[in-house]
């Protein structure tokens, strides 16, 4: 009973702020609303019993890439109204293509055919949560099963990196840097000065 | 720790040697202390050097896993005498580009040691995609490759064109990566696993008899169709490469006319041949399709062609038209005749391009195919290879093409499809209408202002090598076919 309430409420509060994320005339409220959707959907995750989803959900997303949205968005100062301004004009079109996609996927679907094979396979690999936690078994299923490629992740995270450098890192002259070696070798022989001053007069 | 849960590393050894010498190598360039011009280019020779060095040894790792199929990580990696053959293409066809690289990344200011690192990442990412038996690792080093192709495609960052051909390529490069990623999904999704040796199972004809086509999978192997179509540029999906290939510094051409060819048609045929090759019926007549496409549009497109780096594009496109007629075939033999026929294409693109990169007057680079009237005169021995060169594209017997195209016409009428070798014979005699231009150019028309001499000691030596196996392969082929043979015999094992 609880469980069907929270659902409702967590899923109606997703679906209205996702709606108001792209309706929104402000694109910082925008923003904001996506934030909502966000925390919604973590507690979704929550009372589906994905609780290692849930946190990573707003960790990583609430906490790092709706943040950063909120600076691009606060930096650029896009012009979101004058981006949506030939959204009526295409809205049919886009509708009818939206459409025959549809009725595409209807009928894709319509001929979905389960033979046993696959479905024994379907149920095989998830361990049931009874055995295992959520983070224990993601663990298991990304640095056990997929390490291979948790660390062919790690080195394509490596060529875009190497990437990003070639392609914009450029040596500047005059550009006055922190040098913390010069900054610690400084000692007060050679950076203090100690004058004299007359009484009534400047250096 | 529990050791025994430790994965079995042997098969992966060429991989993880690659890519340990890719981070020393990344480190030494990183703590070399940069910034005066001389020290810079010290670096980069330095690292070129070291990177020729480890793209010839990691054959000799991977020859070491010659004769056997191992699956390493559950299921996600391969290797097989199939893998093992093309490694060692791609390998070559690396180490040649790489070689070749040095001299014109110095002349052009383009002298950074992030050049051979990025070459020896995108090696990486091809032996991945060769190895990959599922569509996750299959993923992983494709993108691995494509990546770090895009960022030297735009290496020259200060010219327009450069840059102009590393975005295009990123931009329809992802595309392709969205459509292979739906359409993997799709396989997913209707047959619970992306292990190619349970697809295989899965897909059987028996089941398929037994239960009827499911509609989602064949959606599924289109949609990866077409992304791997996009990746070896074959027709309705090639849009990009005379764009990328004539923008991209010559070096970086030649790197993308041979290795990346080479392991994405590898991966193709990994992928049709293997998971999905009971459903040959179904896929067959698209590769028909592009099949012929990529051989009339490379023959009729670059009959206007002025670049000599477009023309060898629209070459490579109907290159890949003639192999894949092979994959039309769907048997061994097909497998077996395209693997010769890229290890030819290997050797002649190569050459081509050592004499392209050649062409230089006053230091810069010049592109255009007139540029090479008279070359004959001038040049005599470079003129020489180049015409080896052509003829053998062109398929002129006794050179090394005219017994790649010969595998495959072979292999194509025994599987009796007379009309798809109709129509590679016609489209190959109307591509070799712009080889023979280039050859007429050379020997019958008068220079107007010779290129530069010296050659570079590299460019010459890779040109002479290349060309002494086009033109000597047919004392010898027995030992390519044999091994082309094992190689592709380990694709029908089960």
């Amino acid at each position: 009973m609880i469980e069907a309430l929270a659902f409702y409420i967590f899923s109606s509060i997703a679906v209205a702020a996702a709606f108001m994320v792209i309706s929104a005339r402000n694109p910082v409220h925008s923003v904001l609303f996506l934030i909502l959707t966000f925390f919604n959907v973590a507690g979704m995750f929550v009372i589906l019993g994905a609780e290692f989803l849930a946190m990573i959900l707003v960790v990583v997303y609430v906490g790092a890439v709706a943040v950063l949205f909120m600076f691009v968005v606060m930096m650029l100062d896009i012009n979101f109204v004058e981006l949506r301004q030939g959204f009526l004009n295409y809205l049919p079109i886009g509708s009818l293509i939206g459409l025959v996609m549809l009725i595409e996927l209807a009928t894709l679907f319509g001929s979905w055919v389960v033979t046993p094979v696959i479905a024994n396979r379907g149920l095989m690999p998830t361990p049931s949560p009874d055995i295992t936690t959520n983070t224990h078994a993601l663990g298991n299923i990304v640095y056990t099963h997929y390490v291979y490629l948790f660390q062919a992740a790690g080195m394509i995270l490596l060529v875009a990196m190497i990437g990003a450098i070639v392609l914009t890192h450029r040596n500047r002259p005059g550009v006055k840097k922190q040098d913390i070696g010069r900054q610690l070798n400084r000692n007060p022989a050679n950076s203090v000065e100690i004058r004299k001053v007359e009484i009534g007069k400047g250096i | 720790m529990p050791f025994e849960n430790l994965p079995d590393l042997v098969p992966v050894l060429p991989e993880i040697f690659l890519a340990l010498v890719i981070m020393s190598l990344l480190m030494f360039g990183v703590f070399q202390r940069g910034g005066r011009a001389e020290t810079d280019v010290n670096t980069f020779r330095v690292i070129s050097w070291m990177a020729v060095v480890t793209l010839i040894v990691t054959p000799l790792l991977v020859l070491s896993l010659a004769g056997s199929t191992l699956i390493g990580f559950g299921g996600l990696f391969i290797s097989d005498p199939f893998s093992v053959f093309c490694k060692i293409l791609v390998l070559i066809g690396s180490a040649g580009s790489l070689v070749m690289a040095r001299n014109f990344l110095e002349e052009h200011d383009m002298a950074r040691f992030e050049y051979p690192v990025l070459v020896v990442f995108a090696t990486l990412g091809m032996l991945m995609m060769i190895s990959a038996n599922d569509l996750i690792s299959l993923y992983m080093g494709l993108e691995m490759q494509s990546l770090s192709l895009y960022v030297i495609a735009a290496f020259r960052r200060d010219d327009t064109r450069s840059t102009e051909a590393g975005l295009k390529y990123f931009v329809l490069g992802a595309v392709a990566s969205g459509m292979f990623l739906y359409g993997a999904s799709l396989i997913y999704g209707f047959a619970g696993t992306t292990n190619f040796t349970i697809l295989e199972q899965v897909l059987q004809r028996d089941t398929q008899d037994e239960y009827g086509q499911s509609l989602g999978i064949i959606f599924g192997i289109v949609f990866i169709l077409s992304a791997l179509a996009f990746k070896v540029s074959a027709v309705p999906f090639h849009m990009w490469t005379p764009d990328v290939y004539e923008g991209a510094p010559t070096p970086v051409t030649a790197l993308f006319a041979i290795a990346p060819k080479i392991a994405a048609l590898a991966l193709f045929m990994r992928v049709m041949v293997g998971p999905f090759g009971d459903l040959i019926s179904e896929w067959r007549q698209i590769i028909i399709f592009i099949s012929v496409g990529s051989m009339l549009l490379g023959a009729l497109a670059a009959i206007n062609q002025r670049n000599i780096k477009r023309m060898m594009a629209y070459s490579s496109i109907s290159h890949v038209g003639f192999a894949l007629m092979g994959l039309a075939v769907g048997h061994d033999s097909g497998i077996r005749a395209i693997l010769v026929y890229l290890t030819i294409y290997l050797f002649m693109n190569i050459g081509t391009f050592a004499c392209i990169l050649a062409m230089r007057r006053g230091g810069v680079m010049v592109e255009a195919i007139d540029e090479l009237a008279g070359l004959g005169k001038t040049h005599p021995l470079m003129a020489a290879a180049m015409t080896v060169f052509m003829f053998s594209m062109a398929g002129i017997p006794p050179l090394a093409g005219f017994f790649g195209k010969l595998y495959i016409f072979l292999s194509v009428i025994q599987a009796e499809l007379y009309l798809l070798a109709v129509i590679g014979v016609l489209t190959s005699v109307v591509g070799s209408f712009y080889y023979l231009r280039v050859i007429r150019l050379m020997y019958f028309e008068d220079p107007d202002e010779p290129l530069d001499r010296p050659v570079s000691r590299e460019i010459s030596l890779i040109a002479t090598l290349a060309g002494l196996v086009t033109v000597l392969f047919f004392l010898y082929p027995d030992f390519l076919v044999l091994s082309a043979a094992t190689a592709s015999s380990a694709l029908f094992l089960n």
